[in-house]
């Protein structure tokens, strides 16, 4: 571990996720629905960083991060890390691998989609990667991911 | 091909297969089978033309069918889902041909029901079958698909037919010119996919600079209602008419596609020149319609 991450306290057991692009931390966070949660949040924002200048850092107690959730996160910050914690000690380290297919976790922007209208699981493909753009699997339409809202 | 939803979906491979097949189909080389079978033709989305030539071609086909078009008479004003609606035709039907406003309906009704569904437009999505017969079009009158140029002219922002058909011709090495007024020019998403695949293209105003080069021109319609003012209009309108006098100097095997209704774009005069194209293309449409149905029932022949 670095000296950066001694701006925020450690964490006994649960997930760090590091490199997040600065500025995103809070979209992460919703995209996780943390804030709805009991479990103990640190938020570090525009801290300084060797790599990237700014990031920013959460850090959750007692809740493990699954490959599945961080893909999700991939689209938001796909320079994140995950570091799974217990008993102070880090147990897995992961980088993040943007998914080719998304599923059921990005509301179409198009109010003229099929998936506004019926009851049917959004699917997405990744449609381009610097900047990160996504396509719909019914409507076709091509979003930034800016443009997209997210739903867990 | 099971279903045909979206250009997207249809390769190289398929192309070629669908126009050999429409092309014998058109000289009696073969004569297809659909006897025994129907087809739902759902237009919940009215489109008389498109609606007669798949009716048409059914029918041609020896097949069956029965209609729908709008949606004033049936379940569906009652609130009926769509879900519901097309699983109780697929009850009844072999294949569905529909037509709706929403985009990726098709798609939505291919998950769904357990019997073919063809495209026949959603919303500004896609529009396949005339995609298909474009390409057959420009195939018979130009014997080839491949390092043909081709403009494309007018509202090219919401045309359908012109993005399914740039995304067609991407596979035969194409150069295009896009003439459009500012505003209607062709979307970035089309545009992204033709850089990705390193496809010459070019966006001008006005197409006369380039009517010498061209081998086809396709046309769509400019629509006032497109317009925010009513003055721009007048401003650029007449830019995008097709005159005879515009077509002085083009090459011999030079013509002009249009996917109908047209309104003004294209002068009356121009039916006459050895030039016009378009109502020929109509009636390839039912070839075509013809080989996309036998392929995706899988009609002997
Ligand atoms: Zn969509």
């Amino acid at each position: 571990m670095n000296k950066e991450k001694l701006k925020v306290d450690p964490i006994k057991n649960g997930t760090v996720i590091d490199h997040i692009i600065a500025g995103k931390a809070l979209q992460v966070a919703e995209i996780l629905n943390i804030g709805n949660s009991d479990n103990e949040i640190m938020l570090g924002l525009n801290l300084l960083s060797r790599k990237m200048g700014k990031k920013d850092i959460i850090k959750i107690e007692n809740r493990e991060i699954t490959k599945q959730e961080a893909n999700s996160i991939a689209l938001i910050s796909p320079t994140a890390t995950l570091i799974i914690i217990n008993e102070y000690k880090v147990i897995k380290k992961f980088g993040i691998v943007i998914p080719k297919k998304i599923k059921n976790h990005i509301v179409c922007p198009n109010s003229n989609c099929i998936t506004n209208i019926e009851q049917v699981k959004t699917k997405f493909e990744l449609a381009g990667n610097n900047p990160i753009e996504v396509r719909c699997f019914y409507c076709e339409k091509k979003y930034y991911i800016e443009e997209v809202k997210f739903s867990f | 091909m099971k279903n045909l939803i979206s250009m997207r979906d249809v390769n190289t491979q398929d192309i070629l297969k669908l126009i050999d097949l429409a092309e014998k189909i058109e000289t009696k080389k073969c004569k297809p089978d659909m006897s025994g079978k129907l087809a739902a033709l759902l237009f919940f989305e009215p489109s008389t033309r498109t609606h007669f030539s798949f009716e048409t071609a059914v029918k041609k086909l020896g097949g069956n069918s029965f209609s729908m078009s709008g949606t004033g008479s049936t379940s569906v004003k009652k609130g009926e889902t769509l879900s519901d609606t097309l699983m109780t035709i697929s009850m009844y039907a072999d294949i569905i041909v529909m037509r709706h406003v929403i985009e990726g309906s098709a798609r939505f009704a291919s998950e769904i029901v357990n019997i073919p569904v063809i495209n026949a437009g959603d919303g500004t999505n896609q529009h396949p079958s005339q995609a298909m017969l474009d390409l057959y079009s420009i195939k018979k009158t130009q014997n080839t698909l491949s390092n043909l140029t081709v403009g494309m002219v007018g509202d090219l922002r919401l045309g359908r037919t012109v993005h399914s058909l740039a995304q067609a011709l991407s596979d035969f090495n194409p150069t295009f010119y896009f003439a459009s007024p500012k505003h209607l020019q062709m979307p970035k998403y089309i545009k992204d996919d033709l850089d990705e695949r390193n496809i010459k293209y070019e966006e001008i105003e006005d197409i006369k600079e380039v009517m010498s080069e061209l081998d086809i021109m396709y046309v769509t319609r400019i629509q006032k209602e497109r317009f925010a003012v009513l003055e721009d209009y007048e401003k650029v309108k007449d830019s995008y008419i097709i005159t005879k006098k515009l077509l002085e100097g083009v090459k011999s095997n030079f013509k002009v596609l249009h996917p109908l209704p047209r309104v003004n774009e294209i002068t009356k005069e121009v039916d006459d020149t050895e030039f016009a194209y378009y109502f020929q293309q109509a009636r390839n449409g039912v070839f075509m319609r013809q080989a996309i149905i036998t392929e995706i029932l899988k009609l002997k022949y």
